[in-house]
């Protein structure tokens, strides 16, 4: 089983971050991993986006052509990987920074009003964090009682402040 | 009764240093400084390309060949691998004025603990003469032959003005080998710069007019002169620079 | 797997060159190999080494000659520009037959070309590092876990032969991460009894030089060093091979291509074409044995390449043009995809047929 994740937003919406979290998830799990972002000047204010791969075979090709499943944070994003994602694939978008609708009907969708959730809740840095808790429940890829020992793991150790306002925010996402 | 030897630290070989030309001399200086510090055993000398390139085979103490311009970086990484050795670059004004000037500005510039012994003859001696970066404005080189013409070439560097203007830099004389006496003041400059080094004062660079009586055409009595009466004006001696000389003094 | 830690290629190279006891660094800021430079930015003060960036490319490596030649563990690592900037120092090292580690983590080309991954320096590093006839270990890498071992072995190389080794990695492998076990084994010592650390008045000068205005003299060391290639040739090639027992077309690879290439041959396969891989880790000495091997059954070749078709010149070679090589590339930064290489291999198949 190999799971093809794309994530992709603009810069300082914790792409990288998602994908980092969900790639340590896969090593905790003895998966095969590879997590790889896009990079250069494109990710200083632009749209980043990084490639997870999680499967119980070797990994050949990092790169993420056809995800079965999308994260998008904002709209370039959706405009630019819809069409990509394989039939009968998912896809979760953060429905109060994207005001159009997915097309396509092939694919499973999870509009998310990420950013308003994030900004009620006292955290507007973490909406990644809800539409990832989303994705955990929805995919049911890792077992609920990881998720903590990857979010310490996962918050480098300065921030570690964090922890807590991060296993909420993932908390609201399982809810949904 | 005094006997007049060879310095240790010079290598029993013969020199392929043309007649007359002053290389010979600032090799010795060097090398009694090496002997008079009792540092032979541990000082890394780093050849230059240009016509001290075989400087390698004239000094008893380990050496490095570099790459034309080079010998900066090299004594960087020879002293950061082994900070106890003594590391001294030897090369002249095309290595160390036009092709490795920004690893010669650099390396003062971190203030590096190496000494640099910079021998300016104002011309390129091994290609055959031609113009270098110090050669002397209206100076007639296989490159200028109608005379150097600043206003299409430039003028020529003055490495110790410029090298005391940055901050890293610790020592800088410019002496000569023309006469007795300069010769004299000269290898106290080089010892003293080797010193620094022991003590762990940073980057010195001692620069040394010389003669190159070959490709300036001058019998070696006669270049003597057109160094005293040509160089010494455009490059005047003396200290540029010496951070330690206040409290050198106070002691 | 408890043992194994998610970094990124580029950091994991930095800290299997800490553990092979590499503690002085040079360097000069290129995209995309900053990583790597900025990890040993902060890791080597923490271990008494030394990181120091330099004012160029140039003075970077002339400070690694310096280290290797006073006999310690060293590297540099930038992209194609400044490795081409590199290529006198390259030149001088194998002239002085000293060791170090070059890391060049291919950006596309010519000139400033772009920043994205490419492999279009397989010849600079094959065969023309720089003037002069010489050569240098060439790794590629084709996961993080690669690029630390390969590191790791790359220090042993170099130490072995007096030999630069140059990682050929490109800037997908840097950036990307993957599980990694740090675990490299004991660090070989190498005696180095002419390195220039200061005679202590007990030998001759040692002399670190690539000098020589006597032909005769200067032929002899070129032809030393040729018998001391002729060995490596002989026994230090390596690759990685992926289903190629029964395969009749036989992909050639190395580095992201060999990934790329591994999802197009399971591809190829459940449609029935028997495909395989040959993934050199080693670019010099090239395999060339077990491709001639291959050959013997063989039908065609692909040489899967993000460069506009230099190594297949090797494969060419190795197997005297006895079967036909197609070639899957492309250029400046784009990476074949898994579809374009599986288009390939049914050409190949087709082709190959018609022999």
């Amino acid at each position: 089983m190999t799971t093809n994740i794309l994530i992709s937003g603009f810069g300082g919406q914790g792409v990288l971050f998602t994908g980092k979290f969900l790639a340590y998830e896969g090593l905790l799990e003895n998966k095969e991993v590879t997590w790889l972002p896009s990079y250069g000047p494109e990710m200083r204010g632009g749209t980043a986006n990084c490639a997870v791969i999680i499967s119980d075979e070797p990994i050949g090709s990092p790169l993420v052509t056809y995800p079965d499943v999308l994260i998008a944070m904002n709209l370039p994003s959706l405009d630019k990987f819809e069409k990509d994602i394989v039939p009968g694939g998912m896809v979760f978008y953060d429905s109060s920074l994207i005001d159009r609708k997915v097309t396509r009907s092939d694919i499973k969708v999870f509009p998310i009003p990420a950013t308003k959730m994030a900004s009620d809740a006292g955290f507007p840095t973490l909406a990644n964090m809800i539409v990832l808790g989303k994705l955990l429940k929805e995919t049911a890829m890792f077992p609920a009682e990881t998720i903590d020992k990857t979010i310490a793991k996962v918050v480098s150790a300065r921030k570690q402040n964090l922890v807590e306002l991060n296993k909420k925010a993932i908390q609201l996402g399982l809810e949904l | 009764m005094i006997v007049f030897e060879k310095p240790h630290a010079l290598a029993d070989v013969k020199l392929h240093y043309c007649p007359g030309c002053t290389h010979g001399i600032v090799h010795r200086l060097v090398a009694e400084a090496i002997d008079e510090l009792g540092i032979e055993g541990k000082t890394i000398g780093i050849a230059p390309v240009g016509c001290s390139v075989f400087a390698y085979n004239y000094f008893n103490c380990d050496m490095v060949e570099a790459a034309h311009g080079r010998a900066p970086a090299v004594a960087t990484g020879v002293k950061r691998a082994n900070p106890d050795n003594i590391v001294f670059t030897y090369q002249g004004d095309g290595d160390l004025a036009a092709i490795g000037t920004a690893e010669t500005v650099h390396s003062a510039a971190r203030g590096e603990n190496i000494t640099v012994i910079f021998v300016n003859n104002a011309i390129y001696g091994m290609t055959g003469g031609q113009m270098a970066p110090t050669t002397l404005p209206g100076q007639v080189t296989q490159t200028s032959p109608y005379g150097r013409k600043p206003e299409s070439v430039g003028y020529p560097i003055r490495v110790c003005e410029l090298l005391s203007n940055v901050t890293g830099a610790s020592y800088l004389q410019r002496v000569a080998v023309n006469s007795v006496k300069n010769v004299k003041e000269a290898g106290k400059a080089i010892k003293k710069a080797f010193q620094y080094q022991i003590e762990g004062k940073g980057f010195s660079l001692i620069e040394v007019l010389s003669t190159c009586p070959t490709n300036w055409g001058l019998t070696p009595d006669k270049a003597l002169k057109w160094l005293e009466d040509n160089m010494i004006p455009y490059y005047p001696l003396g200290v540029y620079k010496d951070k330690y000389a206040e409290e050198g003094n106070k002691q | 797997m408890g043992d194994k830690v998610l970094m990124k290629g580029n950091e994991a190279l930095a800290e299997a060159a800490i553990m092979a006891g590499c503690r002085h660094y040079f360097g000069y800021p290129i995209t995309p190999q900053t990583e790597v430079a900025a990890y040993l930015a902060k890791r080597m003060p923490l271990v008494d080494g030394t990181f120091l960036q330099a004012e160029s490319e140039i003075a970077a490596i002339n400070m690694v000659i310096g280290v290797a030649s006073a006999g310690k563990r060293v590297m540099t690592s930038s992209s194609s520009p400044g490795i081409s900037l590199k290529s006198e120092g390259l030149s001088y090292l194998a002239g002085c037959d000293l060791p170090a580690l070059v890391i060049n983590v291919q950006r596309g080309g010519p000139g400033l070309g772009g920043i994205q991954p490419s492999q279009s320096d397989y010849f600079h590093a094959t065969r023309g590092a720089g003037h002069g006839d010489f050569h240098m270990l060439v790794l590629a890498p084709a996961s993080v876990q690669e690029m630390a071992s390969l590191v790791f072995k790359g220090f042993d190389l170099a130490d072995k032969y007096r030999m630069t080794t140059m990682i050929l990695a490109d800037g997908t492998i840097g950036q990307m991460m993957e599980p990694v076990s740090l675990d490299m084994g004991e660090v070989k010592h190498y005696d180095k009894p002419w390195a220039v650390t200061g005679t202590k008045g007990e030998r001759t000068h040692n002399i670190v030089n690539s000098l020589s205005l006597l032909p005769e003299e200067l032929e002899q060391w070129n032809f030393k060093r040729y018998e001391r290639y002729a060995e490596i040739e002989k026994n230090e090639a390596l690759y990685e091979s992926f289903l190629t027992e029964d395969a009749d077309i036989v992909i050639v690879a190395f580095g992201v291509a060999a990934r790329v290439a591994r999802n197009a041959i399971v591809a190829a396969r459940a449609k029935g074409i028997k495909a395989g891989l040959i993934r050199p880790i080693t670019l010099w000495p090239f395999p060339k044995s077990a491709l001639k091997e291959a050959a013997k059954t063989a039908k065609a070749f692909v040489s899967v390449e993000l460069s506009m078709g230099q190594m297949i010149e090797d494969i060419e070679l190795a197997i005297r043009c006895t079967r036909p090589v197609l070639l899957c590339n492309r250029a400046g930064g784009m990476i074949p995809t898994p579809e374009e290489v599986l288009a390939k291999i049914e050409k190949a198949d087709r082709i190959g047929g018609e022999n």
